[in-house]
């Protein structure tokens, strides 16, 4: 049976609120938790599969180019080396997150450096990388373009264009016209990506590390021209994505094409640098902000131009202005992103796409803004909430972001008034404090999850959805749990696998509100399935610890299970919502940092966010993806920043050592405040996404708190030393 | 000579290449010890050998015959897990999983560390004995990345832990 809904009205029931078990928001811990802690949960590589044999890839030391030979005899007869594998099934990208198809370019045409070309494949790890780090490539290299600045943008077609933007600066009681810079960034999600590839002559069977299933399956047949009914992938445990497992990379499908070329399993894990080299980069950007105010801070214009980069060929733009479009006021308005065609390796979805560098410019700049206009800060972003979308006219779904600006600036103390820089000294330290807001458009995507009440009034929940860390075996539970009236130890969550009804994945921050739509849908007709069996309206109905109440009479549930176990498949399909409504995350970023005066280091003493995402499904998890997006904030505020070679094009940081991610000292304690709110448009569970929201607009915070701090106001993200000292005033 | 690892003895490899990390992996059955660089950069690996918390990435398994090395299987188990493992439960000291063990053997260790005294580049005065203080747990912990950014909870669990055995 399948429970089908196309999401054309907003839903307003708040199902979920009456039901009777009250775990729903509740601060649970992990299911999976004891098998994390004990290193038992089993991440792709740690499959142990007879006969498995090794393979390395073996990547491009040019940027652009062909491959002009492999010289296979060069390794063969190296100890323990079974084949050299360059064919063209195998993939020269990483597919983009959606694409539902094979990236197209070939394996031995060269557009980045680092870019696979080969795989050697051994009985042993140490054989296989041994070959691979001897096996002769000659390469005909050809002129390329590595540096943005270098090239003519190319204006992608959706901008915005309202009123005249030049005028409304012309006219203006204070304006700012700013340009910001931010540096390129890498996922680099813990586990490296890594596939373990079976072929029994008809079916193939893939381990892999992958966010979403439902589009990888597509994206391999296409690339391996199978059927999707040969293909199998599992995926229950992954060690963290961030975008960079969206698409299927090369490792899945070179292991794909060994194991069937050599009819015998392959294992494909990428070193750390691989990961760096060929996996998908945040583009860097450039960005032009400006804003145009009445002297009572009222914005007449604003304007967020970015130039981006990619590979020619790509299509994604990092969608700097997509926040923008909708959170201010301003009769004048202008958006627009250009793309810089340049030999770097694909750009792509990292962890809020758009918005995570979006937002800090846009965020600096309003409190440039703000100085100018001797206007509190969070004020002057109060005073400027459109009551719909500026443009369209479309309402709001929900929005919680004065609330956030409010309830975060009580929390942090946060005090009203004139800000001076360089208020506030310890020592060598100066102390500052600064805000933004936070937005993060909120996604949902198709999804299909089996629930089945079994004959012994257990749950199983059933679905190719995955866990990246995001919390989806908790939420699931506790959603099937509540509207079945189970405790989440009842309910067993099955994920990551290809033989379960098709998930949404994880990404965009949609996979909690698609899925946990799917799954509530189901449980909505198993009540009813339920309600029909006990004669009565499924309203009528209270289910709660594993027994059944009609309001006449209370009986276990497994009695009016009697042996015939109900299973529903639930489909959620997006709909009209979609169009009616701009539906987005809110919330609000307040840091306190300090700024050394000799060294210009900057260390955050303390972070408050305060967010608004719906319904918050385990309070426990859910906090955790904004402390975690607050780790990001910070990284990107101070740290990160992918460095290319101007003359050659390769990634020069390309491993953990020198592509700084905040680690434990970098960071303090995290406050993070969760805004009660039910979003009816948001998904039928009226929760929202909250994976990237914490990360979107934080860095901004931070570059505010240190203006604030020692007066050193910098356009460049991250905002390390350096930069800090030549800003500082003397 | 073996290796012990768990109380276990395993024969040594015949390939020196293998790395104790790779050895632990991949020929004992124990892939609870993670790889996240092999580089010495990120702490996934981190097990305890003869007491010591050490990156497995970095060293060679035929280096360490008559070794005893504890990995997180060792710690305890899902049915048994050790009072860290349960408080990094309780706090969510985790999300994604995979630098998990790593933190648990490295703060293990960090907290014996500490016992016997060690300083740190947070020690206010290296002369006294070292506080339990959240900077010291932040700074000894340094060595372990998350990029999952579960700091925060990690240091709470390991906290919890500490003030407890105090
Ligand atoms: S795998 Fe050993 S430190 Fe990263
Ligand atoms: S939990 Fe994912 S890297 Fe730490």
């Amino acid at each position: 049976m399948t429970a089908h809904m196309k999401h054309d009205q907003p839903d307003e029931r708040n199902v979920l609120d009456h039901m009777a078990q009250g775990i729903i928001g509740k601060s649970l811990d992990r299911p999976e938790g004891l098998l994390k802690v004990s290193g038992t949960a089993t991440y792709a590589a740690e499959y142990v599969i007879d006969g498995c044999l090794e393979g390395v890839i073996v990547t491009s030391t040019c940027a652009r180019g062909k491959v002009t030979s492999i010289d296979k005899q060069s390794v063969m007869s190296m100890p323990g080396v079974v084949d050299v594998i360059n064919e063209p099934r195998m993939i020269a990208r990483p597919a983009q997150g959606t694409a539902n198809e094979a990236p197209e370019h070939k394996v031995g045409e060269i557009h980045y450096w680092g870019q696979p070309v080969a795989l050697v494949v051994a009985e042993t790890i140490e054989q296989a990388r041994d070959a691979a780090k001897n096996l002769v490539i000659e390469y005909a290299p050809a002129l390329a373009e590595f540096n943005p600045e270098d090239v003519v943008p190319e204006p992608q077609p959706d901008g915005t264009n309202e009123g005249d933007l030049n005028q409304a600066m012309e006219g203006a009681d204070q304006c700012v016209d700013l340009t910001f810079t931010t540096e390129g960034h890498a996922s680099a999600a813990m586990e490296p990506h890594a596939a373990i590839a079976q072929w029994d002559g008809k079916m193939l069977t893939v381990h892999a590390s992958l966010q979403m299933l439902n589009y990888n399956i597509a994206e391999l047949a296409d690339a391996l021209k199978l059927k999707q009914s040969q293909i199998r992938l599992i995926s229950r445990y992954v060690g963290g994505g961030f975008g960079s497992k969206l698409g299927i990379s090369e490792e899945v499908v070179a292991a794909s094409v060994a194991a069937m070329v050599l009819d015998r399993p392959v294992r494909v894990v990428m070193s750390r640098q691989q990961v760096f080299q060929t996996i998908m980069r945040r583009s860097e950007t450039r960005q032009r902000v400006r804003l145009s105010a009445k002297a009572d801070g009222t914005f007449t214009g604003i304007g967020h131009e970015a130039v981006v980069s990619n590979l020619p060929g790509e299509e994604f733009a990092e969608p700097v202005t997509q926040s923008t479009d909708f959170l201010y006021a301003g009769d004048n308005r202008i958006m627009q992103i250009a793309v810089a065609r340049i030999h770097r390796m694909t750009a792509g979805s990292v962890r809020a796409p758009g918005e995570a560098v979006g937002m800090p410019a846009l965020e600096a700049a309003i409190d440039e803004l703000a100085e100018k206009l001797g206007i509190d800060p969070i004020e002057l972003r109060l005073r400027n909430l459109p009551d719909k979308h500026p443009v369209e006219g479309t309402p709001y779904s929900s929005r919680k972001l004065a609330e956030c600006l409010t309830q975060g600036a009580k929390s942090f103390g946060w005090k009203k008034g004139k800000r001076t820089p360089r208020s506030r000294r310890e020592g060598e330290w100066w102390i500052g404090t600064g805000v933004a807001s936070a937005a993060r458009v909120h996604n949902v995507g198709e999804a299909k999850a089996r629930v089945t009440l079994r004959d012994d009034g257990t749950a199983l929940v059933e679905t190719d959805m995955t866990d990246i860390g995001t919390g989806t075996y908790a939420i699931l539970g506790q959603i099937a749990g509540e509207m079945l009236g189970l405790n989440p130890d009842a309910v067993d969550v099955q994920l990551g696998d290809t033989k379960h009804p098709r998930g949404p994945g994880s990404g965009g921050s949609w996979g909690a509100a698609s899925i946990g739509s799917a799954v509530f849908l189901a449980c909505e007709a198993i009540r009813k399935e339920l309600a029909g069996r006990a004669k009565v309206k499924a309203e009528k109905l209270t289910l709660k610890d594993g027994q059944i109440g009609t309001g006449k009479f209370s009986l276990p549930l497994t009695e009016l299970i009697g042996g015939k176990s109900i299973s529903v498949i639930g489909h959620y399909e997006p709909g009209a919502v979609e169009k009616n409504f701009v539906a987005s995350g809110y919330g609000a970023f307040f840091a306190e940092v300090a700024v050394n005066h000799w060294t210009g280091e900057t260390r955050v003493r303390r972070m408050t966010g305060a967010f608004g995402f719906g319904r918050v499904l385990n309070a426990k998890t859910a906090r955790s993806q904004c402390i975690g997006g607050m780790v990001w904030c910070i990284g990107s505020a101070l740290t990160e920043a992918l460095h290319f070679d101007p003359n050659d094009g390769h990634l020069v940081n390309c491993d953990l050592a020198e592509y700084h991610v905040p680690v434990h000292r970098d960071i303090p304690d995290l406050d993070v405040i969760m805004v009660e709110e039910r979003d009816p448009v948001a998904s039928l569970i009226q929760a929202k996404g909250i994976g990237e929201l914490g990360m979107c607009g934080g860095a901004g915070a931070i570059a505010n708190a240190i203006y604030n701090a020692c007066g050193a106001r910098m356009h460049a993200f991250p905002m390390t030393p350096d930069k800090v000292l030549s800003a500082m005033p003397d | 000579m073996p290796i012990v690892i768990n109380s276990l003895e395993y024969q040594l490899p015949a390939d020196p290449r293998v790395s104790l990390l790779d050895f632990i992996r991949d020929h004992t059955g124990l892939p609870g010890t993670k790889k996240g660089c092999d580089h010495g950069q990120c702490g996934a690996c981190t097990v305890i050998l003869d007491g010591v918390r050490i990156n497995s990435c970095l060293t060679l398994a035929v280096m360490h015959d008559n070794c005893d090395v504890i990995t997180i299987e060792g710690i305890g188990s899902a049915e048994q897990p050790s009072a860290l493992q349960q408080a990094f439960v309780k706090h969510d000291g985790f999300q994604c999983g995979y630098c998990t063990p790593g933190q648990i053997c490295s703060a293990t260790a960090m907290l014996a560390e500490i016992a016997e005294g060690w300083p740190s580049d947070a020690t206010q005065d290296i002369g006294t004995r070292p506080s339990l203080s959240d900077e010291e747990i932040r700074e000894r912990m340094s060595g372990n990345l998350c990029r999952c950014g579960a700091y925060p909870n990690i240091v709470a669990a390991i906290r919890e832990v500490a003030d407890a055995g105090q």
